[in-house]
């Protein structure tokens, strides 16, 4: 199975790939528009902020070539809030693949909250393929200070001052606010779960 | 429900795990890799690795280990000792550790902060802090708690925090291996402070410490290595204490 993760300046690519090396899968890490299209699965990761990463993917016409793949495709963190139609963060549009909107947590002094949401939290109303064999209510790990809305496309959910999109699911598209990479078991299954779709 | 971290530290020197370890089940209790796997299988939230190799040279064995940890665990880990440039985060970053925490370097240059922030994003700019009590307030200390800066420390997080830091690890020096009890009063101090996450650190020598840590010191994350090495205090042991008192914790 050939693996590609999506090469560019916000990507987080190395905790992925040995995540993917401990399944004893080695993948390829590029940018190249015509080595994602021919790859079995496309993981498209992501640790920065929004609008300099989307700058980076316009520049190189990879925004186009990610909402044009064919098979199944995962976003993880900052990838997920691309793939939806506007983030906060920089005022920036997105890939659109998503019709949520990401937002900023409310502040500690207006919520009573830290803010990054940093470190293990629930997942609800999990459906999908992906969510297949896991306890109910499992934990995964979390960093992050903007997060999707809920909305037709969400596919489980997280509460951490708000109620907010954990995961999405449209056509061949995923997406994870999570760090399955990091969240132990149940993050390895959920990895496993999206190398076993099949479209 | 966000849980509250239970963070085993591993003291690492020339590539291996220093100030013993008493695990029966362990095969060679100097790996940190095999230590690591095990707190991670035990149900250790995330794991601190702090390297106090004296050496530059013998500094590159680090990052070979955090490749292999890399290989070798789902969770995140910290890698931190003698942290002081874009280039040593840069080479841990890209050998797999989620985030670096940065001491004494970023106390003299505090433009560091800014460099890693800006750089490689707050979220994995950990800003250690170690502190003792002098009359009625908390001062900085550096190189392991042997020079005093005359800073206090209120002033310095403050100031971490607006550069970019998005996480503090606290370590009071009045309370590091005396197995007392964590700084409460400090940890909740500063947790009330600033909006980042608060690791504790210094003084846990029983499963009580980390209910008053957590709940009185509103501590977001507690930090260890002894205790958790000699399995006076076990991590599922120490989760299902922390769960009766209506602590969130991962089970």
């Amino acid at each position: 199975m050939k693996i590609a993760i999506v090469q560019y300046n916000a990507g987080n690519t190395r905790s992925v790939q040995y995540a993917l090396q401990r399944f004893g899968i080695t993948p390829e890490i590029t940018a190249d528009p015509d080595r994602l299209r021919a790859a079995d699965k496309v993981i498209f990761p992501g640790v920065g902020e929004a609008s300099s990463a989307m700058k980076f993917l316009r520049d190189h016409q990879l925004d186009l070539v990610i909402k044009e793949l064919k098979q199944p495709v995962l976003g993880i963190c900052l990838g997920m809030q691309l793939m939806c139609c506007h983030s906060e963060e920089g005022n920036v549009e997105g890939l659109g693949i998503f019709s949520n909107s990401v937002k900023r947590f409310p502040s500690q002094e207006n919520s009573g909250f830290k803010v990054p949401h940093m470190g293990w939290n629930s997942l609800s109303s999990c459906q999908g393929p992906l969510f297949k064999g896991l306890p109910e209510a499992p934990f995964v790990y979390y960093v992050h200070s903007f997060y999707a809305e809920i909305g037709t496309s969400t596919v489980a959910t997280t509460d951490y001052i708000v109620p907010f999109s954990a995961a999405l699911h449209k056509d061949n598209f995923y997406a994870l606010q999570f760090h399955p990479e990091k969240s132990g078991v149940d993050g390895e299954l959920i990895m496993r779960n999206f190398l076993e779709l099949t479209i | 429900m966000l849980t509250k971290r239970i963070v085993p530290c591993l003291d690492i020197k020339d590539g291996r795990t220093v100030k013993g370890v008493n695990f029966v089940a362990l095969k060679d209790a100097g790996d940190p890799v095999e230590l690591a796997a095990r707190y991670a299988e035990q149900g250790a939230d995330e794991l601190v690795f702090l390297d106090i190799t004296a050496t530059h040279e013998k500094r590159k064995t680090l990052v070979h280990l955090v490749e292999q940890v890399s290989a070798a665990i789902n969770i995140p880990f910290t890698v931190g000792g003698g942290v002081s440039s874009i280039d040593d985060v840069q080479a841990l970053l890209s050998s797999g550790a989620d985030k670096i925490s940065v001491n004494s370097a970023a106390f003299k240059r505090p433009e560091l902060i800014d460099e890693l922030a800006g750089n490689f994003g707050s979220q994995c700019v950990v800003l250690a802090v170690d502190v003792k009590r002098e009359q009625d307030d908390w001062i900085v200390y550096l190189n392991g708690g042997r020079l005093s800066t005359g800073k206090s420390a209120i002033a310095w997080i403050q100031e971490a925090v607006d550069r970019g830091a998005g996480e503090l690890l606290l370590t009071s020096m009045d309370h590091d291996g005396t197995k007392s009890g964590f700084a409460v009063e400090f940890t909740a101090l500063i947790s009330e402070l600033v909006e980042v996450p608060v690791i504790a650190s210094g003084g846990a020598g029983n499963e009580t410490h980390f209910v008053e840590v957590f709940t009185s010191g509103k501590a977001d994350a507690a930090l260890a290595a002894g205790i958790f090495h000699f399995g006076e205090v076990t991590i599922p042991q120490l989760k299902s204490k922390l769960a009766q008192h209506q602590i969130p914790v991962r089970l």
